[in-house]
């Protein structure tokens, strides 16, 4: 028998995603990859996997799937994600960032928030995808990758690694902040030269609200229009995720993970690459501050983000502690940090 | 203004003077993109020279193998080097880069040499010949026969998967883009503008001047180089009929279209 889940209703843009496609952009193939780097390592810890395994990803509106397997475990991570999972006549409310088994012919759908643009489901081993190009990424406009390289549509069936999930208790990963930080960190280039120094300035003071144009290419801003110093166009160049281009209109585009891998207008600033998933994450109306850092204090902040990913899985937690215990347990670890691990091991068992 | 510069000229005096006696056009400079990709920048143009020095160094910085570092993408006037953060740091990157840079020539890579059957004809596959033909104040024979007579060079790849940027088109035939792009070109579409020639990989809204068709595969995911071209690689346009590219183009739907066939030295 083979496992699978089976798409009921779609959601808006569901793709199956992992870190990306490298290795091929110098052959003009985008990386593509998960928008919300963190959430996917995330919710991939929680049911058990290495954090880089390919997931599903959703934008805005999340898909409602059946179990065709004999048991699947899940879980999403998101800004106000959430999960319904409705088995023969119960209907319950999964929280993100808590794993749930799901038996053959439940329902699931996935919430995305209300103020989010990505939220991601992960499945435990994984789906029975082929890498193309040594990736599960989907980059959908060249059909490339994930599930038949394309979005998800009613009546697929999605074939799963695992016909059974493993037997043991749910968990939950407590205290991930998900929220956008107060400032999103920049590195200035690689054509800030291309900008007047009041236009930099601007830049880096005022706030640019995200516009409803916001999806896997990017995020198109809009704020005080930000003048060129030399015109708008340059002689074609490399493009990173998280590169902020200006075209003639002045208004800043962040180029996220379906972005071109050149292009031709000049980007007056980078984001930080520990930034880079939160701007995955929020959704149209939010309002970036952005503050221009040295490359040395980005480097620092990434290195930083993956010390605290290393250390999930060792946070992880019984999805049915109580609250008040939990609170109180964590209260108790801090007196006593250092021995926290193995003390919190010894009550959880 | 305080603000932290991420832009720096790295090459000191005695650098500057070496390059010079290599006979670098330009200076090249780091320029961060952000804590994930390094650029060197050896112009702001489009020349055979600067895309020679690209060429060599993205091949150099593969040869060298540099842990951290995934891939090197060239573009008309400069390298992006990506890599990851968390195993090599920008400084010490450019420190493995410098060596690199350091001995290297502008001698022309010697890439794979290309024939693309082209059909010219008519106003499905030729639909702006006309116009660029009046434009440029010769006939669209004339137009074809140009267009077909230069070895056209890979520069770059970029815009979509496996898209070329071509060069240098003859003097003559250099016009900007349409004033009014299309929403959507075919697959296929041999298309001039700014100096260049690009083919279509896949329909997408494009704003040059369609001049023909060709039925080569330029990008299939599953085959082993999935990118037809590289950049250096050269492509002569062979102008073919109607006929012949029908046929072609049912071969390459069917992928029964052999790509060995297309080889200029074998």
């Amino acid at each position: 028998m083979s496992a699978h889940l089976r798409v009921i209703a779609p959601g808006l843009a569901t793709s199956v995603q992992d870190t990306g496609r490298f290795g091929y952009q110098r052959f003009g193939v985008p990386t593509a990859g998960v928008l919300d780097r963190v959430a996917m390592a995330a919710a991939n810890t929680i049911v058990g996997n290495e954090p880089d395994m390919a997931v599903l990803e959703m934008l805005y509106l999340g898909p409602t799937l059946e179990v065709a397997a004999g048991s699947v475990r899940v879980a999403c991570v998101g800004l106000g994600a959430g999960m319904e999972v409705t088995e023969g006549q119960t209907t319950r409310q999964v929280p993100a960032l808590e794993s749930a088994r799901l038996g053959i012919g439940a329902r699931l759908r996935v919430m995305v928030g209300r103020n989010a643009m990505s939220c991601v489901l992960a499945i435990e081993g994984g789906f029975a995808l082929p890498a193309v190009m040594e990736s599960r990424s989907t980059f959908v406009r060249a059909g490339i990758g994930g599930f038949e390289g394309r979005a998800l549509a009613a009546g697929d069936l999605l074939p799963l690694a695992l016909e059974e999930a493993e037997a043991r208790d749910e968990v939950r990963l407590p205290d991930l902040d998900l929220a956008l930080p107060s400032r999103v960190r920049v590195v200035l280039g690689p054509q800030d030269d291309y900008f007047t120094p009041s236009a930099i300035e601007t830049f880096l003071s005022e706030p640019y609200e995200v516009t409803r144009a916001a999806d896997r290419m990017g995020l198109r801003l809009s704020g005080t229009p930000l003048a060129h110093a030399k015109g708008y166009n340059i002689v074609s160049d490399g493009i990173a995720t998280g590169s902020i281009q200006v075209p003639g209109d002045g208004q800043p585009i962040i180029l996220l993970a379906d972005r071109q891998t050149t292009g031709g207008y000049p980007k007056i600033a980078t984001v930080a690459s520990a930034d880079l998933p939160v701007l995955g994450r929020v959704g149209p109306g939010t309002k970036l501050q952005f503050e221009a850092v040295r490359i040395e204090v980005a480097e620092d902040l990434r290195r930083a983000q993956a010390g605290i990913e290393a250390g999930w899985r060792q946070q992880l937690e019984p999805a049915n502690a109580v609250k008040g215990v939990r609170d109180a347990s964590l209260y108790d670890a801090n007196l006593i940090s250092g021995v926290a691990d193995a003390w919190m091991g010894d009550q959880l068992d | 203004m305080g603000t932290p510069r991420a832009t720096w000229v790295w090459v000191g005096r005695e650098n500057e003077l070496a390059m010079a006696e290599q006979g670098f056009a330009v200076e090249p400079r780091f320029l961060a993109s952000g804590d994930t990709a390094l650029v060197v920048e050896f112009g702001d143009r489009m020349d055979r020279h600067i895309s020679a020095l690209v060429l060599n160094l993205r091949r150099r910085v593969q040869e060298a193998g540099i842990a951290g570092v995934g891939e090197a993408v060239p573009t008309f006037r400069s390298l992006m080097v990506h890599y990851d953060p968390l195993v090599i740091h920008a400084r010490e990157l450019e420190t493995r880069l410098m060596p690199l840079i350091k001995g290297l020539e502008a001698e022309a890579l010697v890439g794979q040499r290309w024939l693309f059957p082209t059909c010219y004809e008519g106003e499905d596959y030729a639909p702006d010949l006309a116009d660029v033909a009046e434009a440029v104040g010769i006939s669209s024979a004339e137009v074809v026969a140009m267009h077909a007579s230069v070895e056209h060079l890979v520069y770059m790849i970029g815009f979509l998967p496996g898209q070329a940027y071509m060069g240098d088109l003859p003097d003559v035939l250099k016009l900007p883009r349409r004033t009014s792009p299309r929403i959507k070109v075919a697959a296929g579409s041999v298309s001039i503008a700014i100096g260049q020639t690009t083919v279509y990989t896949y329909d997408s809204p494009g704003g040059w001047h369609i001049i023909g068709r060709t039925a080569v595969p330029l990008f299939e995911p599953t085959r082993d180089r999935p990118a037809l071209l590289s950049p250096g690689d050269t492509v002569r346009f062979v102008p073919v009929s109607r006929n012949t590219y029908d046929d072609m183009q049912a071969a390459s739907a069917e992928g029964a279209f052999d790509i060995d066939t297309l080889r200029a030295d074998e």
